[in-house]
């Protein structure tokens, strides 16, 4: 109970930087913020709490983001639908992804290579096909409006992302509380053992990576909405898929707040990066790799492990497995 | 009634590039076999041989068949430092850790090489580039001739290392049972790095023999990571023989998809293959249980 006070309180004073803060710069960074933290927890849902690292989230991010812009392009339906359609059919390729590789048991190299694959083949995909605009893109008509989901303020978009990063949030609260979690967390620590005591790894994996979908895919929509264009390289290329998995492994994997704490220091160091060189191509991108090789290398179990004290045991931990060795 | 005049040459060509698919797909099931992890720098590391092949030639005027000489073993001892200097040192024994790191690497090699190379798309011109070699009818470019024997005979050199010599032995105890490889003294993470660097000198080969008749960009990898995992999933993960055999029908595939729906449609049946052998035969023609 006591994490959910502090997520709802937490939440609650995000909620009021918008009306105090009136520079759409610093707005903006929140915004983008709350959207790595969004979909860094759909990613921590699977990866964190199930213990299944997908290296290809842009499936379902880039699933719901076309979905999104598709509707509302090709089709002229309200983008409201298209929010839904979006959540929906990324879920429906989660499923598909999941029930792909699960029912066999594939887990690790195997499940990050599928995922990763998946992400390849849809962006290829959307890269031939005419509806989605292939290599050119699809651009979304600027309508502002509630109706069409769009605003002219920034603080529009900061209260969508916001109810949907709440949402990720706290569903994830749930899962540490709730029998489902529970289940998930028992696959993650040891499978065999979760099997012998009456778990259905199957069946709580693909809740898991359906869920990690929904929120993945909503993240998609938000960025349709937002940026009003996409095209393959955006929606399907690597770039999200690294950044979903960057930003809990930076927070604390596993951990209700890692991936806010994540996408702050994400953003914060993207930002202070891009003030220093200036926007280089390449660089931002390189920086996130050589930061995920240097959490893992260095800080294994995130910023939210991080204290002295946490550090001494684990040094003293380390010279203890190294004399065991020896 | 097929079109045999055109479908003969389709199928060569395609068996060509296929060998050196499955050149490409050797090194990554080697280091699965050993490793358990899917090395996702592999296309990366590609890339960084291509480019030296590239430079070696564009600086010093050699020919990439000489590069040959050079190209593999630096490959070799990159890999080498990699997995001795940053991937195991990562693992802190989770397999998870390394899968990460290798993407991390993948990330940090092929965005500094946008930001030093461009993304300006490289050739390298040899006399032999255009010429062709007949055969059953069908007019072969030369390069992609000598890239299909040059891969046939480092997969039978890897296997002879593999079956014939110390190391090999002790690669083969270690991807079997990694406790009891380290109870006879074989030293772990020597051999290792070792078959990393095996894997990777594996790159540098297939970027000497690729080059003649094919190009180098920043983002060149990443159209053999798709086909290179696909090889691997549909030989059996960790199978040599399979991703022979993977890489072969996977290059004949891709030919023909070519021929009948298209360049940029082609791969679909490379994708199709992937999908369908997820689904029905997850563990690959010739894998065993994963």
């Amino acid at each position: 109970m006591r994490q959910l006070a502090i997520l709802i309180a937490l939440f609650a004073l995000i909620a009021l930087l918008p009306l105090f803060v009136h520079s759409d710069y610093l707005v903006n960074i929140a915004i983008m913020t709350l959207y790595g933290a969004l979909l860094g927890q759909a990613w921590n849902i699977l990866g964190g709490y199930g213990g299944q690292f997908s290296f290809g989230h842009a499936a379902f991010f880039g699933t719901g983001a076309y979905t999104a812009a598709v509707f509302q392009v090709q089709l002229g339906i309200n983008p409201w639908i298209g929010l839904a359609a979006g959540g929906l059919l990324a879920v429906a390729v989660a499923a598909f992804v999941g029930f792909s590789t699960f029912r066999y048991g594939l887990r690790g190299s195997y499940f990050a290579l599928v995922t990763l694959a998946f992400a390849e083949v849809l962006r290829i995909l959307s890269n031939s096909v005419p509806f989605t605009g292939a290599g050119v893109g699809i651009l979304i008509p600027l309508k502002h409006g509630i109706a069409s989901l769009q605003f002219a303020s920034k603080s529009g978009y900061f209260f969508l992302v916001w109810a949907m990063a709440l949402a990720a949030f706290l569903v994830v609260w749930w899962m540490g509380h709730s029998r489902f979690g529970a289940s998930l967390m028992a696959v993650r620590d040891n499978e065999d053992a979760a099997r012998a005591l009456g778990v259905d790894a199957f069946r709580v994996k693909m809740g898991a990576i359906m869920l990690s979908g929904l929120f993945s895919g909503l993240g998609g929509v938000f960025y349709a909405q937002y940026f009003l264009y996409l095209d393959p390289y955006i929606a399907y290329g690597p770039a999200n898929s690294v950044e979903s998995l960057l930003v809990p492994i930076i927070g604390g994997l596993g951990t209700l707040f890692g991936p806010l704490l994540g996408a702050a220091a994400l953003h914060a160091i993207a930002q202070g990066t891009n003030e220093l060189i200036g926007d280089v191509p390449g660089i931002s991108l390189a920086l996130y790799g050589a930061l995920l090789v240097a959490m893992v290398l260095f800080l294994p179990r995130g910023l939210a492990s991080f204290s002295l004290r946490g550090l001494r045991q684990r040094l003293a931990l380390e010279a203890r497995g190294k004399r065991g060795h020896a | 009634m097929p079109d045999w005049g055109i479908i003969i040459p389709s199928v060569l060509n395609g068996l060509t590039t296929g060998a050196l698919y499955a050149l490409v797909a050797l090194g990554l099931t080697l280091i699965y076999g050993v490793l358990h992890i899917i090395n996702f720098a592999h296309g990366a590391l590609l890339m960084v041989g291509l480019y030296a092949v590239y430079y070696l030639n564009a600086q010093f005027g050699l020919d990439p068949y000489v590069s040959l000489l050079i190209v593999p073993p630096v490959m070799f001892a990159l890999g080498y430092a990699l997995q001795r200097g940053i991937i195991g040192k990562a693992a802190h024994g989770r397999d998870e850790n390394i899968l990460l790191v290798t993407l991390g690497l993948a990330i940090v090699i092929e965005n500094l090489s946008l930001y030093f190379f461009r993304s300006d798309t490289r050739i390298v011109d040899t006399p032999y580039s255009f010429k062709t070699v007949e055969f059953l009818g069908a007019f072969l470019p030369l390069p992609k001739v000598v890239a299909f024997f040059g891969a046939l005979a480092t997969a039978g050199l890897l296997w002879l290392l593999m079956t014939r010599t110390d190391l090999g032995r002790a690669i083969r105890a270690l991807a079997k049972e990694r406790k009891g490889a380290s109870l006879v003294g074989i030293d772990i993470e020597h051999v290792f790095a070792m078959s990393f660097g095996l894997g990777i000198a594996c790159l540098g080969v297939a970027a000497c023999l690729l080059l003649p008749s094919y190009y180098v960009n920043p983002q060149v990898g990443h159209g053999f990571i798709l086909i290179a995992f696909t090889i691997v999933v549909l030989g059996g993960m960790g199978s040599f023989i399979g991703a022979l055999l993977g890489g072969l029908i996977i290059g004949v595939v891709e030919a023909l998809g070519g021929l009948f729906l298209g360049e940029s449609l082609g791969q679909i049946g490379i994708f199709v293959i992937f999908i369908l052998v997820l689904i029905f035969r997850p563990t690959g023609l010739l894998g065993q249980k994963a």
